[in-house]
């Protein structure tokens, strides 16, 4: 079957974004065009959007909390540490076991605390009269049962209001238990406007409480962390998996699978490599400052981005062995790979996708579907911020909000015994000149064609709008979305939580994705929509019996 | 191991929930308002609450679930949310036009005391609710009672609706509980067979187990209309399934429209769907209809015929008090030993009821209510007094793993299997269904255990 050409009956953007925009009162008409974005070629600039701004009330966005980025997103995957929600019990039972990310705990004496869900559900007497004795009973009663490593508290939006000092219980029974580090944060839901400040907030404490507590030496050979990986549905796996092929040592995953002990060793690593940039830019940038660990970028999605970014950290490295290293695995994960696009391609050629997802996913996913012959007619996040849009070069000149101004910056300085610059700066600028970026992401724009459509935070409306007019062979969201776009016929792919897929990650990801891409667009099911009757309604004369 | 940590010996626990039966108010008090015709859900709090419902409905449901929420941001939370909720009203009736607007409150407005009649009477004042449009409202403290005790609380929401014109309207008010839209399809059929007219509120039949025909409608045919919630306050009665979802709607609508109500269990296995049925038989003065009676004799029949493998097999049980009631007597009914029962919602009666149900059972029976009242300590009774079957929702998986138990599951929610939305467990028909999906489950587990010599074809 040859891909169908949509083109043809295409609106154009700008009046797509037009027929959008005019359902909507006058006020949140202006502030959504400045969110809506069409991709145009400008001198010398990538074109200017709007990101992590406050969502309207009223309109129905896909976008989560403070809690669930904190909690949810980056502590929800670290297996070893008691996460205990202070507040009422929806939080925690939202937020348990339903992101999709994998642990290996299989270790004899590995803990695995993930499948549990700890809460102080709070009552209505704990609002009136403070959770905080409560609070100290769970931690107490979590210690013994478990005697864990470490204990985590997680703020809801009433313990913030009521004034709970959660940091203050924290430290008092840090002191009192001796052997659990216990820390906590002040995640409660209304704070920021998306998820992207819970991640913040998280990995602030994170920085604070775990890394850098341990600083034995971890064996292995070209030691790195990767930051801003969840291991959703085992992608973290074949991360690792291709790493430990080329001879890298993964010191630390942020967060993917990952354990206190990890987290308290990353600053032993050489190199940070940053898959999801929206969520802990900032963090490597403070690994850099505090103990000299430099950063790249790169993006595991895609076997073409999987190789480029094993390219980074050999040259990096700079060592012949794992250049060569990183050579022969590439020889040998790659051609499998490209014989499987190679198949499926004919079935997937030409057709379109569009991607609502995250603050890295909607841009990492694009090379996926490249590789399947698909195209991008829109993307957009749903947390990101202007920088992850249009790259870093933007960041100076990022506005400020109240909004932004809640969520704590970190001051750091470089530590007195402990930082190393793993790379002289005569190195950093031989390794630039030959090409290597440090500190540097473009951003999703510059990687969309010519009059593609980018949307900052879509709503449902919106969501179906550009569906009903541009009607892609593809739509990318999460779990919110997938129904009412399937109910129009279009498959619809969760890149929060992969459906029940994965991994996508790595070479053998990129396998998994193409198959299931081709299972999705290609479903006999999007030809069952209208019954025969409802086809061909007029009744004929008479049946034909045999 | 999955829940390796999980002790067998039990200390008492005084503040901390592990692996809570039970989750928060709002998502009740959504699900309930999805039931209406044309109506739109809001939820007044941080965006999270309204993403997190959205999330656990659209997985358990697989259809799609449209809410607003009031974004809430630093500024509202201090300075109060009704700007927001104000702006929602507005926006919402603007962009997707839905008939009815059900706003719930959370954790964070009630904690700062918004004030929600006020609130939606000034969005009325200030021309933001449409001519002949709704809002309706639910106060759903997330640290009050459980997701039941939303439900119920917007249930009640819909019921001060209700009006007296003075004539009644012969029919019959049911309010169903939080069972699946099959079963409420199930609970009208009933109804319609018996030839008693009713009004069931809420109805998520054909809203929440819709098609897939290309089309997206937002607010699919099915639900209760706001004219039914009008006339419900002119019925002839109200049939409250269940005390923890429906009673307090129904007596709302006792004392203030003199609809008089009766409370019944949830009509899940043979007994309680006798009570109902002869309940809206007694009301309507008719005679069940054959086709009825063949039903009820279906279910007897399959009783019999599988008895043999369901006789003394233990079960332990999570979920909510309405369902587990009705559960509770219908295994009992079987000659099925329910022994550990567990339910996060709060109510002194839950464990005199099951008690009760039990007390002829020559075997020490463990339930608890409220807070306390969690998986794991459910795990650990089972690990101190294994069980044969577990009957609840997806969580128990991990219990069920460990523990090589098998697994039926029903309740809320479900994430990891289909059916539920499609096939009724309530009636005489639902009776069937449960008994098969009960006896697969024991029949899979003794294929898989038995040894080669005592495999057997015929079973």
């Amino acid at each position: 079957m040859p891909a169908k050409n949509s083109k043809l009956a295409r609106p154009t953007p700008a009046r797509l974004k037009e027929e959008i925009l005019k359902k909507y009162p006058p006020k949140v008409a202006r502030k959504r065009a400045k969110q809506i974005l069409i991709n145009e070629a400008l001198e010398n600039d990538t074109p200017e959007i709007t990101a992590n701004v406050r969502t309207i009330p009223g309109i129905i966005t896909m976008r989560g909390c403070t809690y669930a980025g904190c909690k949810g997103v980056i502590m929800g995957p670290t297996r070893d540490i008691v996460n205990i929600t202070h507040g009422p019990i929806g939080c925690g039972f939202y937020s348990w076991l339903t992101r999709r990310n994998q642990t290996d705990a299989s270790a004899p004496d590995a803990h695995n605390y993930m499948t549990y869900c700890f809460s102080t559900d709070m009552q209505d007497k704990d609002i009136i009269f403070g959770g905080e004795k409560k609070l100290e009973q769970a931690i107490q009663e979590a210690y013994d049962l478990f005697h864990p490593k470490g204990i985590a508290i997680f703020a809801t939006c009433p313990v913030g209001l009521i004034g709970d000092d959660i940091h203050a219980v924290a430290a008092k029974m840090k002191r009192k238990l001796g052997d659990c580090n216990v820390f906590a944060f002040s995640c409660e839901g209304y704070k920021g406007v998306s998820q992207s400040a819970g991640h913040h907030i998280a990995n602030n404490q994170v920085f604070r409480h775990l890394v850098g507590q341990n600083d034995e030496p971890k064996p292995g050979e070209y030691k790195i962390s990767l930051l801003g990986e969840y291991n959703i549905g085992g992608d973290g796996f074949e991360i690792d998996r291709i790493l430990k092929k080329c001879g890298i040592t993964n010191i630390a995953t942020f967060s993917g699978n990952s354990s206190y002990d990890q987290f308290a060793s990353a600053h032993t690593a050489d190199l940070n490599a940053v898959m999801c940039h929206r969520s802990i830019n900032y963090v490597a940038d403070m690994l850099e400052i505090k103990f000299g660990i430099p950063w790249v970028k790169v993006n595991f999605i895609g076997a073409e981005a999987t190789s480029k970014s094993l390219r980074k950290i050999a040259q990096y490295f700079g060592e012949r062995k794992l250049i060569d290293r990183v050579e022969e695995v590439i020889a040998e994960e790659l051609p499998p790979v490209k014989a499987v696009a190679e198949e499926v391609r004919p079935r997937t050629e030409g057709k379109t996708a569009m991607l609502f997802v995250g603050g890295s996913r909607a841009h990492h996913y694009q090379e996926l579907f490249k590789e399947l012959g698909m195209q991008t007619i829109s993307a957009g996040y749903e947390f990101a911020h202007r920088d992850d849009y249009e790259g870093r070069h933007v960041l100076p000149n990022l506005q400020v909000d109240a909004d932004s101004r809640n969520i704590e910056e970190i001051e750091v300085h470089p530590d007195e015994s402990r930082h190393n610059p793993r790379k002289s700066e005569a190195e950093m600028t031989e390794l630039t000149e030959a090409g290597l970026k440090f500190k540097e992401y473009d951003g999703m724009i510059p990687d969309m064609n010519p009059g593609a459509m980018v949307i900052d935070d879509l709503n449902q409306y919106e969501a179906e709008k550009m569906v009903e007019m541009l009607k892609p062979d593809i739509f990318c969201a999460g779990i919110k979305e997938k129904f009412s776009i399937q109910k129009l016929g279009i498959p619809m792919k969760q890149l929060h939580s992969y459906d029940s897929g994965g991994p996508y990650a790595g070479f053998r990801g990129a396998v998994n994705f193409y198959h299931e891409i081709d299972r999705l667009v290609n479903s006999r099911v999007w030809g069952y929509m209208k019954a025969p009757w409802q086809e061909n309604p007029e009744l004929s004369a008479t049946y034909v019996w045999e | 191991m999955l829940l390796r940590h999980t002790p067998k010996e039990i200390n008492e626990r005084r503040a901390l929930t592990i692996n809570p039966a039970k989750t928060c108010q709002p998502i009740g008090a959504m699900y309930a308002a999805l039931g209406v015709h044309g109506c739109l859900p809001h939820s007044h709090g941080s965006q999270g609450c309204c993403a997190y419902h959205r999330s656990a409905l659209t997985r358990h449901y697989k259809e799609p679930i449209s809410a607003g929420t009031s974004s809430f941001t630093e500024g509202a939370s201090v300075f109060g949310g009704q700007a927001n909720l104000l702006q929602a009203i507005d926006n919402m009736f603007t962009v997707y036009e839905p008939e009815v607007v059900a706003v719930h409150t959370t954790c964070l407005s009630e904690t700062i005391g918004d004030d929600l009649p006020q609130i939606i009477d000034k969005a009325g004042k200030d021309g933001k609710i449409p001519a002949g449009k709704h809002v309706i409202y639910a106060n759903t403290p997330s640290y009050v009672g459980s997701h039941v005790t939303g439900f119920s609380n917007m249930v009640k929401g819909m019921a001060r609706m209700a009006e007296s014109g003075g004539h009644k309207n012969g029919k019959v008010n049911v309010i169903p509980g939080w069972v699946e839209p099959a079963d409420m399809e199930e609970i009208k059929r009933l109804a319609g067979l018996i030839g008693v007219g009713i009004i069931l509120f809420p109805d998520t039949s054909g809203i929440l187990n819709g098609p897939l025909s290309g089309e997206f409608k937002m607010f699919p045919e099915g639900g209760v209309t706001i004219e039914q919630l009008k006339s419900a306050g002119d019925s002839i009665g109200t049939l409250a399934l269940g005390e923890w979802c429906s009673a307090d709607a129904a007596r709302y609508l006792d004392t203030n429209n003199k609809v008089p109500c009766r409370v019944l269990d949830i009509p899940i296995g043979l007994k309680a769907t006798d009570r109902f049925v002869d309940a809206l038989r007694i009301i309507a003065g008719v005679s069940v209809p054959e086709e009825v009676t063949h039903e009820r004799g279906q279910l007897v029949d399959m009783i019999s015929d599988m008895h043999q493998y369901f006789y003394h097999k233990t079960v332990a049980l999570a979920g909510d008090p309405d369902q587990l009631i009705a559960l509770t007597e219908f295994l009992v009914s079987i000659d099925m030993w329910p022994i550990h029962i567990v339910s996060g919602t709060p109510g002194k009666a839950f464990v005199g009821r099951i008690k009760e149900l039990t007390a002829d059972l020559p075997c020490q029976v463990n339930v608890k209510s409220d807070r306390n009242a969690d998986m794991f300590l459910l795990h650990q009774w089972i690990k101190q007094q294994p069980v044969d079957l577990l009957i609840g929702n997806s969580y128990l998986k991990y219990i069920s793993r460990d523990e090589d138990i098998p697994l039926v599951r029903w309740g809320f929610p479900i994430l990891d299997r289909v059916g539920h939305q499609y096939f009724p467990t309530v009636g005489y028909k639902g009776g069937l269904r449960l008994l098969e999906k009960i006896l697969t489950a024991i029949l899979d587990r003794k294929d898989r255990d038995d040894t080669e010599q005592a495999f057997e074809l015929v079973m």
